[in-house]
């Protein structure tokens, strides 16, 4: 059941909660999960408040095209939102997932 | 009539209110279509292709975590997949170019909504989720706290988020069949509640896993194909497609009797935000609902437990989000063509120069366009399929939180064998499945704009609140998580009574008590403070027990030790 919070021997939970690559990655992980939710909230609801407070601005034509500003913006958001997410994959799998093996390795799962 | 239009309209809730009224004045009278062969011909192949592979997964699922999972091994790719498919609604795919098609630029602000929270799930949940559970997000929120009362708020708050969101995609169904398919509004929910069961009940996860998997795939290739076709028609210009569209938009002013200036205005007014976003609050909020809503959605989060680990869940997040992501540029495209090539064509128009069949039709439509009588069919056969396989991902779902949360671990303690958990699981799949067809029957004739909202709204409110403070903090007690967590869906569900959707418009009343389009910002307020202060005051023996537990579920949640493996045979 998940219930059950240790697994087999709950004295190497104790023994992880002390190992200093643990607290590097929960300290790293949380730092850098927290900073990128905080871009994708301020990114957004950026766009969200320049719609509220004045919506002349994303409708203004890129020169003599009919073509708004907000079209390569929006464009552009879903693409930042896309790039975004991959790059917590990519620093995940290069930085993260490492030090959880070592965490694993020295707990001896 | 206008009722009728506007409850189409309204099939997801995906099209804003002020949409809405636009459309209502526009939309002719809704009626069954002509039997349309080709794309019943279409969907009976897609039928019979779900029902082989129920088959194959019916000879597969004999456990429980067979039953709910998949057995815990779809991969990254897959799942991702699944997860876009059980986003990309039938409701998404004609709501959104619908919009887009009256208003322009409005749609766009609106699939930017549906897509931010993605990133958000990824940085705080998704692989802490997958290391913590095993069937339900229950067990995630219930981790470290008392079984039973976390138990029963976590399935409350799934039926209530399933029950919402079921009965608007079932009257979305039937509506959508009856246009499409030429087909009475009460088979086409018979239909598709039979075939969910179907598949829920013999196939399990696996079964609507796969469903989901082939209709996403179809979905992405038929809206790549009419996208394609569409900037083909403009010479690959989009500046030569946003014009002609700003000139079609301005022809139509015109001819409606603007003089020059006014024509020229509306016709541009499609290229920048519109009537979508009024006051800050209401944009806010309702932005927070869309956010924070879909990373407290059941038939979503359940997706996480069928991967192996969190390095797969992360991965399925990536897939997901491009997927959607993708997916909602090219409804930008299919809009904008839908305006140039359908609103200027009559032959897609009634005598009042409104859309032939509705005001959700403009997607299907331009398929015909540019497309011809066999890529309509296909399309219309995807929408149909679409809604089937979201319908069975939410009644699976609902049907893990009776079986798993209230069954097995609130009534029987924990000590019910899997078989019997197995039995209690269809059970509940067929009852469900004949209360959404009961249900959808019921509501033909109500607006149901109010219940995708109020489905999001909840799930940001009651859900997304417990899960995350859950996780994240230590002080957090069962008191703080079930009064808390019942505060904010209660809140959700009196303020959206008291907005305009409900209190205005349905209940007649003169003006709404409470002004703004989405509870969110408030009713997630109060969830955030409820749990904050009944924890904090919290000094029974059972707190305690409850921030011990924090450190230990926090290294699980990090490094997946001790996490449920991907089968349990």
């Amino acid at each position: 059941m998940a219930t059950k919070t240790a697994p087999e021997g709950g004295s190497s939970l104790s023994a992880i909660a002390d190992n200093p690559k643990y607290k590097e990655l929960i300290a790293k992980r949380g730092r850098f999960g927290w900073v990128l939710t905080i871009i994708m909230l301020v990114v957004y609801y950026g766009y969200i408040a320049t719609i509220a407070f004045d919506k002349s601005i994303l409708a203004r034509p890129i020169g003599s095209w009919k073509m708004s500003w907000g079209i390569p913006v929006g464009f552009g958001l879903i693409v930042f939102t896309i790039l975004i997410t991959g790059f917590y994959v990519v620093r995940a799998n290069n930085v993260f997932d490492r030090l959880v093996d070592e965490i694993k390795k020295e707990a001896g799962q | 009539m206008i009722r009728l239009v506007k409850r189409l309209a309204l099939t997801s809730g995906l099209v804003s209110a002020p949409a809405i009224a636009h459309a209502a004045d526009v939309i002719a009278p809704t009626q069954q279509q002509p039997t349309n062969w080709v794309a019943i011909s279409m969907f009976g192949v897609f039928v019979l292709l779900s029902l082989y592979i129920t088959r194959w997964a019916a000879t597969r699922t004999k456990s429980t975590a067979d039953f709910y999972v998949a057995g815990g091994n779809v991969t990254g790719f897959q799942n991702g997949l699944a997860i876009a498919g059980d986003y990309m609604s039938a409701a998404s795919f004609l709501g959104i170019s619908s919009q887009i098609f009256n208003d322009g630029y409005d749609g766009l602000i609106y699939s930017i909504g549906f897509l931010v929270g993605w990133p958000i799930i990824m940085f705080l949940m998704a692989e802490k989720l997958r290391n913590l559970g095993r069937y339900t997000f229950a067990d995630v929120a219930s981790f470290r706290f008392a079984q039973t009362p976390v138990r029963i708020f976590a399935a409350f708050s799934t039926l209530l988020v399933v029950a919402f969101y079921m009965i608007a995609q079932m009257v979305g169904a039937g509506q959508l069949i009856k246009l499409l398919f030429g087909l009475p509004f009460n088979y086409a929910v018979i239909i598709v509640g039979a075939l969910m069961i179907l598949y829920v009940l013999f196939g399990g996860m696996r079964a609507t896993t796969w469903v989901q998997i082939i209709k996403a795939g179809m979905l992405l290739t038929g809206a790549t194909l009419i996208a394609v076709l569409v900037m083909a028609k403009v010479g690959w210009s989009p500046e030569e497609l946003f014009s002609r569209a700003v000139q079609v938009k301005t022809d139509l002013a015109t001819a409606k009797g603007a003089d020059a200036a006014k024509a020229a205005k509306d016709g541009l007014s499609i290229m920048g935000p519109g009537k979508f976003i009024t006051d800050p609050i209401s944009a806010i909020s309702f932005g927070m609902a869309l956010m924070f809503g879909t990373a407290g959605l059941p038939h979503i989060l359940m997706r996480f437990f069928t991967v192996p680990d969190a390095k797969a869940a992360r991965k399925s997040v990536l897939w997901a989000t491009g997927w959607i992501g993708y997916f909602y540029l090219l409804t930008f495209i299919i809009g904008f063509g839908a305006i140039v090539l359908v609103a200027s064509n009559p032959e897609f128009l009634d005598a009042k120069g409104a859309l032939k069949g509705g005001g959700n039709m403009a997607a299907i439509h331009l398929a015909n366009a540019v497309g011809g009588n066999i890529l309509l069919g296909f399309i219309s056969a995807v929408a149909f399929a679409t809604i089937l396989a979201v319908v069975a991902g939410l009644t699976l779902a609902g049907a893990s939180a009776v079986s798993h949360d209230l069954f097995a671990t609130v009534f029987r303690r924990g000590e019910a064998d899997s078989v019997h958990e197995l039995n209690v699981s269809r059970a509940t799949t067929v009852v469900l499945g004949v209360v959404a067809v009961v249900l959808g029957i019921a509501f033909e004739k109500q607006n149901i704009a109010f219940m995708v909202a109020l489905a999001f709204a909840l799930a940001a409110s009651g859900n997304f609140p417990v899960l995350i403070l859950s996780l994240l903090w230590k002080g957090m007690t069962t008191r703080g998580a079930v009064v808390g967590g019942f505060l904010g869906v209660t809140t959700a569900l009196v303020l959206m009574i008291l907005s305009p959707s409900i209190w205005k418009d349905v209940m007649h009343h003169k003006e709404a008590i409470f002004p703004y389009k989405s509870p969110a910002l408030f009713s997630m307020a109060v969830a955030f403070v409820g749990i904050w202060l009944f924890s904090v005051t919290d000094r029974s023996g059972r707190a305690a027990v409850d921030r011990a537990g924090f450190d230990d579920q926090r290294i699980r949640s990090e490094t997946g030790i001790g996490a449920a493996e991907s089968s349990d045979h």
